[in-house]
């Protein structure tokens, strides 16, 4: 998710990863950056990536996994097309975030932390979203959908389902 | 005349991105040069999709739940002939409308262009007064000066602990050292707390300024702003901000030609709840495992890179420009004798208006639930509101005349936060509120505190028991005493305030405790293990419960009645969620 600043005018170039040097436009500290920008490319943190950047900053492995361990973010199996995350907040679990997480296991057949036997959703459980207003709430990629019901879960996976539909004709 | 678009995570949820393009579609051949643009969030999440119509004048007249079948009637009736439509108004910039009573207790100094303004535009945050604050703290150039107003104006750490902010400047200002730094803690991870993504999504500058200021008043040159990848769009309008005032010369070598140099770089966190504790998140800007370390030194004496470091959060900084613009004293006249100016809550739970408000300090918790946000949902009694997220604690609703400062919130036990506040009903079971947030902190503890670590856990389990109807009479008396030791024993907030949400529900609601353990009812009716399931009169026989039920309980003739026999019934919850005819009762 590491992102580009557009300029005012127009688009600036990609920031530049300094491997050798472990350096991060000037600074130190790159290791998160690069894990979320291999994480952004394949989905997850293979080992091989993990390899590869011992290989090029000499970063300890032991540092490397540590860190890939220790954030939320960092995924260490590959993930399905659309990532589901459920959120389970204060304000949806009282709004019966459980019931959420329920159903949509019921529709996909995985519950928390799995992918579907297709590669087409991976469900995850997530701490807060931000939407307390508008809980229960749930966002399938970049989409946030809000004021849920268990019965609704159908009709909002609807159009994912459809799109692979789509892609695989 | 304008269109407004309330774009906000809160309002792209609700479906606002649609509007907006069915907006800018049809707009086109309306002729009086009527423009369509995007704006925040005002905070009443509880009526968005929001659409704004604005006057040349300045009028504005707000219409709620904006789908993208009332744009036609929008615009022919309102843009086209000038007749607002009423039945769909939410307030008008004139006091009229239903919802402006959640407006007129507020008072916005950190929410001044939240909603107001594009936040992807700098020129409109430029016409607000935006850089103003920073361009005369740069003429005046004396850092000490401005310390002292921020001291003076009293302004508190918003993150939680409410430390003085002057104080803090002060301090990173004198530690020895030739590189210093001003991160932004923007990783809001309290479940429950949204107010600093609603500020960074709506108003950007605001922050950049802040930062910029304390740059100049501490001497440093480089600023962080530790954001949650959680928050795609906040990153986004960062960004964009960072860039646009980087153009502009507000950021950068040379700020408004004097010579005054300060960088600001975006670092995305990467879903730790623990790095908001300030020495957890330094660690993981160097890009190492997010855990705290022990204070002293402090970071305003050896922080990220061993240099002095100033931390603050989202809205400590949003305050900044306006207290250097309003001098000290405009903001120390509002709120009480200890806290000051203003305090943004993101209201949400079981309450009729939930969104977020911006209100003056030493207001009362009942005036903010009943006055600003209507009250509690389908008419049911106020229990509790939950504050201070996962190291916070539940205020009952007898103390609701309490008054919103620091210290009075300590002495409930529970922790001002950074301003979630969680709404709870008569349905809502506080066991359970507690076992959640020990599920929270437990799996949120990093580890390196055998008492955070382990005694989260513990008390997990023990929870866990109580709501399961397996609860043993010596279990509350185990819950203090862990309590106790993983509050005495942890090095960090986190651990510290962990045991908050059990200490407070144990003071005032231990009769649901002990109802749990010794009649093994859950009196709010919500844990799943100790209800008794029954099957009412509005069975019409269709037999979809008998199929779902997993212990084969339910009996009884296609077209008929049916029975639960409670001797079977494991609890599942299944018949409950297949019946479409509400004829499941939990008792």
């Amino acid at each position: 998710m590491t992102s580009t600043a557009p300029g005012a005018d127009g688009a600036e170039a990609p920031r530049t990863y300094d491997f050798r040097n472990l350096h991060y436009k000037g600074e130190g500290g790159a290791l998160i950056p690069l894990l979320q920008k291999f994480q952004v490319e394949d989905g997850y943190i293979s080992r091989e990536r993990i390899a590869e950047i011992h290989r090029k900053t000499g970063v300890p492995l032991s540092q490397i996994y540590g860190v890939a361990t220790f954030y939320a973010q960092f995924r260490r199996h590959p993930v399905g097309r659309n990532i589901i995350k459920v959120c389970h907040g204060t304000a949806c679990h009282v709004a019966n975030a459980e019931g959420i997480s329920k159903s949509l296991k019921d529709q996909l057949g995985v519950g928390a932390g799995e992918t579907t036997p297709d590669r087409e959703f991976t469900v995850e459980t997530v701490a807060c979203l931000g939407c307390c207003s508008l809980a229960p709430v749930l966002m399938i990629n970049k989409d946030t959908h809000g004021n849920l019901k268990p019965a609704d879960l159908r009709k909002v996976l609807k159009p994912y389902r459809e799109r692979k539909a789509k892609a695989g004709s | 005349m304008r269109i407004l678009v309330g774009l906000g995570t809160c309002g792209v949820a609700s479906g606002a991105g649609a509007t907006y393009a069915a907006i800018l579609a049809k707009a086109g051949p309306l002729d009086g040069g009527c423009r369509v643009e995007k704006t925040g969030c005002v905070g009443m999440c509880y009526r968005e999709p929001l659409v704004e119509v604005r006057e040349d004048d300045g009028t504005r007249w707000q219409y709620g739940q904006m789908t993208p079948d009332r744009v036609d009637r929008l615009l022919t009736e309102h843009i086209g002939k000038g007749e607002p439509i009423e039945e769909w108004l939410v307030w008008t910039s004139d006091g009229k409308g239903p919802e402006t009573a959640f407006l007129d207790r507020q008072q916005r100094i950190v929410l001044r262009n939240c909603g107001v303004i594009d936040p992807e535009k700098i020129e409109e945050y430029l016409e607000a007064g935006g850089y103003q604050a920073l361009k005369r703290v740069l003429e005046r150039n004396d850092p000490d000066g401005l310390i002292n107003v921020i001291i003076e104006s009293g302004l508190r750490g918003r993150g939680g602990a409410g430390f003085p902010t002057g104080m803090k400047w002060r301090f990173t200002r004198l530690a020895p050292g030739k590189q210093k730094y001003v991160i932004c803690n923007a990783d809001e991870g309290d479940p429950g707390a949204f107010m600093d993504r609603s500020v960074l999504e709506s108003d950007p500058h605001a922050v950049l300024e802040g930062m910029a200021i304390a740059g100049h008043a501490i001497g440093s040159t480089q600023g962080y702003i530790y954001v949650r990848a959680e928050y795609p769009m906040a990153i986004e309008r960062l960004n964009i901000a960072v860039a646009q005032a980087e153009a502009r010369g507000f950021l950068g070598d040379d700020v408004f030609g004097t010579g005054f140099a300060f960088h600001v770089e975006l670092k995305e966190g990467a879903g730790a709840f623990v790095c908001g504790e300030e020495t957890a998140l330094i660690a993981s800007i160097e890009g190492r495992r997010g855990m705290p370390r022990v204070r002293p030194p402090f970071p305003a004496v050896r922080g990220l890179w061993e240099c002095p470091t100033n931390i603050n959060n989202v809205e400590t900084f949003a305050n900044v420009p306006w207290i250097v613009l309003n001098g000290a004293r405009a903001f120390n006249c509002l709120g009480t004798a200890n806290s000051k100016g203003t305090k943004v809550f993101a209201m949400a739970g079981k309450i009729r208006r939930g969104g977020l408000v911006e209100v003056p300090m030493g207001i009362s918790i009942r005036e903010i639930v009943n006055d600003v946000c209507g009250g509690i949902k389908e008419g049911r009694k106020f229990k509790a509101v939950q504050m201070g997220g996962p190291s916070g604690g539940c205020i009952p609703a007898e103390l609701e005349d309490t008054v919103i400062d620091y210290e009075s919130i300590n002495k409930t036990g529970a922790i001002m936060g950074s301003g979630g506040l969680v709404v709870l009903d008569e349905t809502t079971c506080m066991v359970d509120v507690a076992r959640f947030f020990l599920d929270f902190t437990h799996r949120e503890s990093c580890g390196k505190c055998t008492f955070c670590r382990v005694g989260t856990k513990r008390m997990l389990e023990i929870l866990v028991r109580i709501t399961e109807g397996k609860g043993e009479e010596r279990d509350l008396e185990k819950l203090e005493n862990l309590a106790s030791l993983v509050k005495n024993n942890s090095l960090c907030g986190l651990g510290q305030g962990a045991p908050n949400p059990v200490l407070t529900t144990l003071k005032y609601f231990r009769a649901e405790y002990e109802a749990h353990i010794s009649n093994r009812k859950c009196p709010a009716h919500h844990c799943q293990a100790l209800l008794t399931y029954t099957i009412n009169e509005k069975c019409n026989g269709c037999q979809v419960c008998m199929r779902a039920c997993t212990a084969g309980a339910i009996t009884g003739e296609k077209g008929k009645p049916h029975v639960i026999d409670h001797g079977k019934c494991i609890h599942c919850d299944e018949c409950a969620r297949a019946c479409r005819f509400e004829a499941i009762t939990r008792v």
